[in-house]
């Protein structure tokens, strides 16, 4: 396999979920519209947007835990299908959001990380098992006594590296995570980037960084995927998108990261969107943005956009900018 | 008008009484808050943030009590008020919002007879004047279609829009003080930059203060005048924003302060505050600060460190202060 190749290759993805709306309508909820990106070997792509813009459902759509309405996922250079997804388990594993309710409580450390091991069959014996155990635990800056102690024991930092634990028991070479960081503090957050961190430069390891927070997935990616209403509407290198934003609603996004530097506070010129988002089951026609786009105009509301090359890996969705 | 702050909390402390003992989670916090201003509270998880402010707002639980201190609103205990006073106070003078909307809204009442609910109680309005004012409210909040909204139930309405209409009952009777505990932390940063700059429009129009607690260090930096920083129930730092952001003097507050990331430093490693935080069933003699604290000294494990001046607007409690103040006057000793 050569290895210019990306690890990741999304084409096209879609996730439609029926709702019932009234007793006889049924609508289609456009979850994901139409995603594509790809993820090389060892990066990071930060993947940001509103809540409900579909960031949770491209990750879960990505790796077949729920099956894509439409699209296709490559992974090293194989297409993933239905059939075929058991290959891939192993290598592609996935980090939550949440974590106090991500884990069972009554479930001790070991059991929770033991479980994938155990699923995947990759000890000979108990002692290999327990050994794997206490690597992972070290791994993750936790400590191999910890592996008796139940998960509601530990606080939410720790439980959080106990997910991560769970995520490299099996080796994977791509997880997706999902704002693993989202519900701790600052202090205890940059203890947890770093895990990611200093996994990634020993192990080689791919993430789709899901995050709200831009500061943190901008310290963290190499590239950035800006989501809105399902739609991927702006992707390029990291910094490029946050010091020179080009979508009007990448603009206003990183004009309202509230900056932790009041120097910073005083001079920034927030561009404070008006409204709120849409809802995916009343998508606007032609632009999805244009509801809230200072810039739109008749032309925006007769097409959508599709993203267009802007030379040095960005691509942008819309037809002004 | 006089001189005597509108806010003054002197030296609370708060405690929980539990199965497992006496939880201590606010330990002598003193502040002045005057009319007009953005204080903000900070700190982590834990750190007595929420239970500081429902002590001045008398909204403890059962188990929760004021066991030291004074509230002086205008210079009169409010620790002291009859219930009665108590509920006027609340009402008229001092609101707060939270964190998640619904622990204020009813989900089975519309949002048009819960604002009106809130403007009845403290007002002696007719109806029409109720409806009117109730209107006039989510307009001045920022609601689209407002005669549609006051039909509406609160789960029709999106996240953003109900803390809108939390905000709207809460200020609906002009209170001098509204304290807001993480208001924004729910909601993304979109809508969350429409939230704050409402509250600092209306802050601005009304004269109101605001108490804004959150740990987000973002949200601080943006739209306070003064800044507390907490740990273990306690005032750590108390200063202006560029001072706490600049001129750090308390070791956890130069440990959060380089814990965010920023976007100069994308390829530098994040530093994270090491350990775990205290026991507040077993606060330590000392500092609550010295199991985490790369800089503590003998006498940080055996008694708590004071609160000194940093400048007149500047207070750390610290002993590495005091250290560098002995150092300094060592220095200006006379050659013997
Ligand atoms: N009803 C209660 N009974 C017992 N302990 C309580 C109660 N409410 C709060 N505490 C404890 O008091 C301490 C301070 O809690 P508080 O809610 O003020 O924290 P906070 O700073 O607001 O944190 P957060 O950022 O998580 O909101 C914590 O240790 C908490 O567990
Ligand atoms: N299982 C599901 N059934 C129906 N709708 C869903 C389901 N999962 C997510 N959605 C909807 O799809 C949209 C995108 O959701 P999600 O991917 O969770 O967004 P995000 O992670 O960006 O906050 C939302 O409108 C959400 O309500
Ligand atoms: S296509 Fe039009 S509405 Fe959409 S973002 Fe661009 S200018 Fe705005
Ligand atoms: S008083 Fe001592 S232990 Fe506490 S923060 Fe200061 S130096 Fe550290
Ligand atoms: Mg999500
Ligand atoms: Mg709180």
């Amino acid at each position: 396999m050569s290895d210019n190749k990306p690890l990741v290759d999304v084409r096209d993805l879609k996730q439609y979920f029926p709702v019932k709306s009234g007793l006889l309508n049924k609508l289609t909820l456009k979850a994901v519209d139409g995603v594509s990106f790809t993820i090389d070997k060892g990066e990071t792509l930060g993947l940001v947007g509103e809540s409900g813009c579909g960031k949770t459902t491209v990750g879960r759509t990505l790796l077949h835990l729920y099956k894509p309405t439409a699209g296709e996922v490559w992974f090293d250079g194989k297409l993933v299908t239905d059939k075929n997804i058991g290959e891939f388990r192993k290598d592609m594993q996935i980090v939550f959001q949440d974590p106090y309710s991500s884990l069972n409580p009554r479930m001790t450390v070991s059991d929770i990380i033991g479980e994938p091991l155990d699923i995947h069959h990759l000890y000979a014996n108990k002692k290999e098992r327990a050994d794997r155990i206490a690597e992972l635990l070290t791994l993750v800056g936790l400590n191999s006594e910890h592996a008796n102690r139940y998960a509601h024991e530990f606080s939410g930092g720790q439980r959080q590296r106990i997910g991560i634990a769970r995520a490299l028991a099996v080796n994977p070479r791509f997880i997706v995570c999902d704002e693993p960081v989202s519900a701790l503090d600052v202090s205890i957050q940059a203890q947890i980037v770093n895990t990611f961190e200093e996994l990634q430069q020993k192990l080689g390891i791919a993430y789709l960084f899901i995050a709200h927070d831009l500061l943190v997935v901008q310290h963290m990616s190499r590239r950035i995927a800006v989501m809105y209403l399902g739609k991927i509407v702006e992707i390029g290198p990291a910094a490029d998108i946050i010091n020179n934003p080009i979508h009007p609603y990448s603009q206003s996004l990183i004009s309202a990261i509230p900056m932790p530097d009041p120097e910073a506070a005083r001079h920034k010129h927030r561009i404070v969107l008006e409204g709120d988002v849409p809802s995916p089951l009343h998508m606007p026609k032609g632009c999805p943005f244009r509801t809230r786009c200072r810039y739109a105009t008749d032309a925006c509301a007769e097409s959508c956009p599709s993203l267009t090359d802007r030379g040095e890996g960005r691509q942008v969705a819309c037809h002004l900018m | 008008m006089s001189n005597v702050p509108l806010l003054q909390v002197r030296n609370l402390h708060t405690s929980f009484y539990t199965d497992a003992g006496e939880v201590r989670a606010v330990n002598g916090i003193s502040y002045n808050l005057d009319r007009g201003k953005v204080l903000g509270i900070v700190g982590e998880s834990g750190s007595g943030k929420s239970v500081s402010a429902y002590s001045v707002m008398r909204i403890l639980t059962d188990t929760g009590r004021v066991t030291e201190g004074q509230v002086l609103f205008n210079g009169e205990d409010v620790l002291k008020y009859t219930p009665q006073q108590m509920q006027a106070f609340r009402g008229s003078r001092i609101s707060m919002i939270f964190q998640d909307p619904m622990t204020c809204l009813n989900p089975v009442f519309t949002v048009g007879s819960q604002l009106r609910e809130a403007i009845r109680i403290h007002t002696d309005r007719t109806k029409e004047q109720i409806q009117a004012r109730a209107l006039e409210m989510l307009q001045l909040v920022g609601v689209n279609e407002p005669e549609k909204r006051l039909k509406q139930y609160p789960h029709e309405l999106s996240g953003g829009m109900r803390q809108r209409v939390m905000i709207a009952m809460a200020l609906a009777c002009e209170p001098d003080i509204l304290i807001a505990d993480e208001p924004t932390t729910a909601l993304d940063v979109t809508i969350q930059a429409q939230i704050l700059e409402l509250m600092q429009s209306l802050q601005k129009k009304l004269g109101m203060a605001i108490i804004m607690i959150t740990h987000d260090l973002g949200v601080i930096a943006d739209i306070c005048d003064e800044i507390i920083v907490m740990y273990a129930g306690k005032v750590c730092e108390r200063g202006t924003a560029d001072e706490i952001f600049y001129n750090p003097r308390h070791e956890y507050t130069k440990g959060l302060i380089r814990s965010i990331p920023r976007i100069t430093e994308r390829h530098e490693k994040l530093i994270p505050i090491a350990g775990t935080p205290v026991d507040l069933l077993n606060l330590p003699a000392g500092c609550a600060f010295a199991s985490r604290c790369d800089c503590a000294m003998k006498i940080c494990l055996k008694e708590q460190p004071q609160e000194i001046w940093v400048n007149d607007s500047h207070i750390a409690a610290c002993w590495n202060n005091v250290k560098r103040m002995a150092e300094a006057s060592e220095e200006m000793r006379p050659y013997e």
